[in-house]
């Protein structure tokens, strides 16, 4: 598997880190608690195109948006977090 | 008693052309009583005690390939209940328990072994976790002993004592753990749940779930529809996609589990090793091949087969471990598709939908659990309530805040 970093270029993925889907929007502090609880135990866990944050730890330490298939692992592309 | 040392014979001499099937492989009827979806160890074994202990009959279960094809057959074997938490050690004691009288209950050599498993610890406060670990099995009933450098080192011959960087400063034992033939163990149920009554429908994927006014009707698959008072999910990587299709988001996220063959060597490990330092559990079957495993690859995956990093890391562990394993080839390997839960614990429950219930977050932990897995969810699904056993696999836990999280290592499903 191998990640196209916009800033070092096609990387193999050993070198990132994942910690997962790319979440929602935070809930706001006083939120109810079901949103809370949506938003930190509840996924959508797609069979198919996948939106999850990677970070180039043993590169640029960059936070990478990447889109990934999960039925194949295709890498269909990655932006920066951070504009 | 359907083979015998006679039969093997017979059958030997006349090509091996007349042994009759072990199951029958019958049409789906329009409707059920109860559904199992899912053909794998947790899927058969729910089927087969709906029927023997609760006298639930009218039952069919669902396989969208063909029985045992999942993580039943991709797994590295090993059955232990060395847990820490009061809401999982009586569970999987009972699996362990179930797991002793198997052959018995199933009149199928499932070829269990307790062989022990041995959890090597590598700095005193490993030490202290894992006495602490093995105080509470012991207060829970389950056997436990800890042993010193000494003590391992004559137990495990070949086992490297003495890294540098992270020397074995001895292990937790659980003489009773061990390994089952996990194919056998699929087949062993599907037999004893056929001849109980129950139809084993393979080849029938679900696609959808029929709900009206909150209760679940049947459901959608690709023999047509199939109606059911009660509908049991036990589909393990696939749990997020079944449920969505009767409206569930659930705290799950499917990963990709590896594990590898050696090729076949003389008798080297006779027990279940565990690296404390890294991650890795090896064991010898009974061909000879090294069976063993580490990490998941830590990223969403459905396409059972990881990627080259973790292989690497996993046979580095093993070759620390072992170092003579550095000159063995592998054989093969596989992957599985895991249901990893946000607390690392597994959901055995009802679900917001009348009839509907739910069996899934077994992360890497899965086989050991499949009898008592099978026994509690065949519990829930027909008395309607829980165990006392699966009482704390509840599905609403993560919003009330009763997680069961062994690593502590929060709703970050990759961890655990």
């Amino acid at each position: 598997m191998r990640i196209p970093c916009p800033f070092c270029g096609e990387r193999d993925a050993a070198e990132f880190l994942t910690i997962g889907s790319a979440p929602p929007p935070r809930p706001a502090a006083d939120a109810p608690m079901a949103a809370w609880h949506d938003y930190v135990h509840l996924r959508d866990n797609p069979a198919g195109l996948h939106a999850e944050l990677w970070q180039h730890i043993h590169g640029c330490r960059q936070w990478l948006r990447v889109m990934r298939d999960t039925r194949t692992h295709v890498v269909a592309g990655a932006e920066a977090c951070r504009r | 008693m359907r083979h015998s040392a006679l039969a093997l014979l017979r059958h030997a001499l006349t090509g091996n052309r007349s042994w009759a099937p072990s199951w029958r492989d019958p049409a789906p009827k329009a409707a059920y009583d109860t559904l199992i979806v899912g053909g794998g160890g947790h899927g058969l074994a729910t089927a087969h005690y709906l029927a023997k202990n609760h006298g639930i009959t009218d039952v069919a279960v669902l396989e969208k390939g063909w029985l045992g094809g999942g993580n039943v057959g991709r797994n590295t074997t090993i059955i232990r209940s060395n847990y820490l938490l009061p809401g999982n050690t009586p569970f999987y004691e009972k699996s362990m328990q179930l797991w002793e009288g198997l052959e018995q209950d199933l009149n199928y050599n499932a070829m269990v072994s307790q062989r022990g498993v041995l959890n090597l610890f590598h700095s005193d406060s490993q030490r202290d976790a894992y006495a602490r670990r093995g105080n509470a099995m012991r207060l829970a009933g389950v056997d436990a002993e800890l042993l010193d450098a000494a003590q391992v080192r004559a137990m495990v011959p070949g086992l490297n004592l003495d890294s540098q960087r992270f020397p074995v400063k001895g292990g937790l034992l659980q003489r009773r753990g061990g390994t089952a033939r996990h194919d056998a163990v699929a087949w062993g149920f599907a037999r004893a749940a056929d001849q109980l009554g129950v139809d084993l429908l393979q080849n029938t994927e679900v696609t959808g779930i029929r709900i009206e006014r909150g209760r679940v009707l049947g459901v959608e698959t690709t023999r047509g529809f199939i109606g059911a008072k009660r509908v049991g999910l036990a589909v393990a990587g696939n749990t997020s996609r079944v449920a969505a299709m009767a409206g569930l988001r659930l705290p799950i996220e499917s990963h990709v589990l590896q594990a590898f063959v050696s090729e076949a060597v003389k008798p080297m490990i006779d027990t279940v090793v565990t690296y404390g330092a890294g991650h890795l559990y090896v064991s010898q079957s009974d061909k000879g091949g090294l069976v063993f495993g580490g990490d998941i690859d830590g990223y969403n995956s459905y396409a059972q087969r990881g990627n080259l990093p973790v292989v690497h890391d996993v046979m580095e562990c093993a070759v620390q471990l072992f170092p003579s394993m550095s000159r063995l080839r592998y054989l093969r390997q596989w992957g599985g598709i895991m249901d990893m839960s946000m607390d690392g614990s597994p959901i055995i429950d009802r679900t917001p939908v009348d009839g509907l219930f739910l069996n899934c977050g077994w992360c890497y932990g899965g086989f050991k659990a499949t009898p008592a897995s099978g026994w509690c969810f065949a519990h829930t699904i027909a008395t309607g309530q829980p165990h006392a056993l699966n009482a704390a696999f509840r599905l609403d836990r993560f919003a009330t805040g009763h997680v069961i999280d062994e690593k502590g290592a929060g709703a970050q499903a990759n961890l655990h």
